[in-house]
């Protein structure tokens, strides 16, 4: 009895949260002071600023016919875990452990609308194989170093990185790191895609705890999605929407609507850097902002063009 | 001894880091002990030369946006109303370029970063954007009277993890916490903060896969004249090998 105690009182000691670092149980809410065009709205059709595309990455994204999102298969689809620091969601984190050593198992993201659950294995797993299906929640497993929790996914399948038709490939990696402050989480994420991206790709976003549950989870939908052939030439010809080379319609739409280069519109790892600032010496900026200037909550609209329609 | 009572010993024994650390803890920063210097107390290596990599926001951060954009910022209506009068022309002429490189807004603006010890107790940050210097100040620092200014007065202190029982558990982080601010802009076209705006920033390091070191920096911005509620974002800055791209240039309004 007395050793069952002991075992029992070890087991509580190594299971308790400070050896887990920091916890990340609960519910947290977004705190999205950054992109707010691409996360709510939605970016321009041919805007791939701050994206380090390779040549492949650009033509692959140039391609993208938004009418492809209308196929059967389209209207379903789902995004791989990256989309964590692209969307506007909140987070609803909880653990399994094990029930006899009480070690946290694996931690567990709740899905959204267009996301999976990812579930993240902290019992020392091995990926799976390299010529493993891919999945769109893909593998992950995770890490303690020092107070981050650092995670690894793979076997992801493609996807975009910006919905725009950015894309990513399924050879890609992710890497995010977890820093809790208080009651903010921060989660540094970076995607290495040797196919489509130049340099890995890294963003940041924050999230804060959420008291009082409040917060959007992204998974409030009552029905499932139920897709439809809103193309019906495709059922009988299988057309796929697309562009071919050089044929984008949109690809001056930015240069139009903001007086950028189209260098910078098309992105790669040079216009990510301070330096590039000198490639745009002489920069006129629009007047004044037209659309999605961010007076939502204030009450009043930002800009009015006379159409009656607030901006 | 009975088995019995090692195991409990051993279990105690393996607690006690954890509960002594968090004592440690709550004695406050600088943990190291009181003649140890926040210089020769870091739990982690910031000093060199680091990058802004624009991955996020590049059109409101790589090129000034234009009037009245306040997309991702949670303005106030009297924000709306400074903001729409913004005139970069008259900031010029009142010689009030830096505007826009003030604390709260000045990691955000592309640069490099140049961070070196001032001296035991004071970590500098230097960028080259705008040719800016912030100075962390740790311990029991005070502020010398005068008027406030861009960069305001810092106070830092190290954040160090929980517990040391786990050998990968090194590391930690920086609070730095910024006040006694000349009111500026939060973005280039005009978006205000006033001078009783704080701004405290979480500074963390990571590496990725492929070695490269990474400071992010996770920012909240609190003015209750010109936010509806705190701004958070969280920056990224890659570590450079040398200064051989550190590019000093003035403020620009525009």
């Amino acid at each position: 009895m007395k050793r069952v105690a002991a075992l029992a009182l070890m087991a509580v000691l190594v299971s308790r949260p400070g050896f887990a670092q920091f916890d990340l149980t609960g519910k947290w809410a977004s705190r999205s002071g950054q992109d707010a065009q691409e996360r709510g709205p939605g970016p321009d059709a041919v805007d791939y600023t701050g994206l380090p595309l390779s040549d492949e990455g650009r033509e692959r994204a140039l391609s993208l016919d938004y009418s492809l999102l209308s196929l059967p298969e389209g209207q379903c689809g789902y995004h791989t875990q990256f989309y964590i620091v692209l969307g506007p969601f909140g987070l609803h984190v909880w653990n399994e452990f094990d029930p006899v050593s009480a070690r946290v198992v694996a931690w567990k993201i709740g899905g959204w609308v267009d996301r999976d659950v990812t579930t993240i294995w902290m019992d020392g797993r091995p990926h799976p194989s390299p010529n493993a299906p891919r999945t769109y929640s893909g593998f992950t497993t995770g890490r303690w170093e020092g107070d981050t929790l650092v995670t690894t996914t793979t076997h992801m399948k493609a996807d975009m990185i910006r919905r725009n038709g950015a894309p990513v490939s399924d050879e890609a990696v992710l890497t995010m790191y977890f820093f809790r402050h208080g009651d903010l989480l921060t989660i540094r994420a970076v995607i290495d895609d040797p196919v489509y991206l130049a340099e890995p790709l890294v963003r940041s976003r924050v999230w804060a705890l959420d008291r009082d549950g409040k917060l959007n989870l992204g998974n409030g939908v009552v029905s499932p999605c139920e897709p439809i052939a809103e193309l019906p030439r495709a059922d009988v010809t299988g057309l796929v929407p697309h562009h071919l080379p050089g044929q984008n319609p949109f690809v001056n739409e930015m240069t139009e609507k903001y007086n950028l280069p189209r260098e910078a519109v098309l992105g790669g790892p040079e216009t990510l850097y301070p330096e590039f600032r000198k490639k745009l010496k002489g920069y006129v900026p629009p007047v004044v902002c037209k659309r999605y200037c961010g007076c939502e909550g204030l009450g009043v609209p930002c800009f009015q063009d006379g159409s009656g329609v607030a901006r | 001894m009975s088995p019995h009572v090692l195991l409990v010993v051993a279990a105690i024994g393996l607690a006690w880091p954890t509960f002594a650390e968090a004592q440690g803890r709550a004695a406050g920063p600088g943990r190291g002990g009181a003649a140890q210097t926040a210089r020769a107390s870091v739990p982690i290596e910031l000093t060199g030369y680091w990058v802004s990599v624009v991955t996020q926001d590049w059109r409101w951060r790589m090129i000034t946006p234009p009037k009245g954009d306040y997309a991702s910022i949670p303005i106030t209506l009297e924000a709306k109303k400074v903001g729409d009068a913004w005139d970069p022309a008259k900031d010029e002429a009142a010689r009030e370029q830096c505007k826009a490189y003030g604390a709260p807004a000045l990691m955000a603006v592309p640069t490099r970063l140049r961070i070196s010890w001032a001296d035991d107790t004071t970590l500098r940050v230097e960028t080259d954007a705008g040719t800016q210097t912030r100075d962390f100040h740790f311990g029991d620092w005070k502020p010398a009277a005068g008027p406030p200014t861009w960069q305001g007065a810092s106070t830092a202190a190290w954040e160090r993890p929980r517990q040391a029982r786990s050998v990968t558990s090194a590391g930690g982080s920086l609070k730095v916490v910024t006040r006694r601010l000349r009111s500026g802009y939060l973005r280039k076209n005009g978006v205000p903060y006033s001078a009783d705006a704080v701004l405290t920033e979480h500074w963390d390091l990571s590496t990725d896969p492929r070695g490269d070191r990474w400071i992010t920096i996770t920012s909240i911005v609190e003015d209750t004249k010109y936010l509806r509620e705190p701004w958070v974002t969280a920056l990224n800055f890659k570590r450079e090998p040398d200064g051989a791209k550190w590019d000093p240039t003035p403020c620009s309004a525009r």
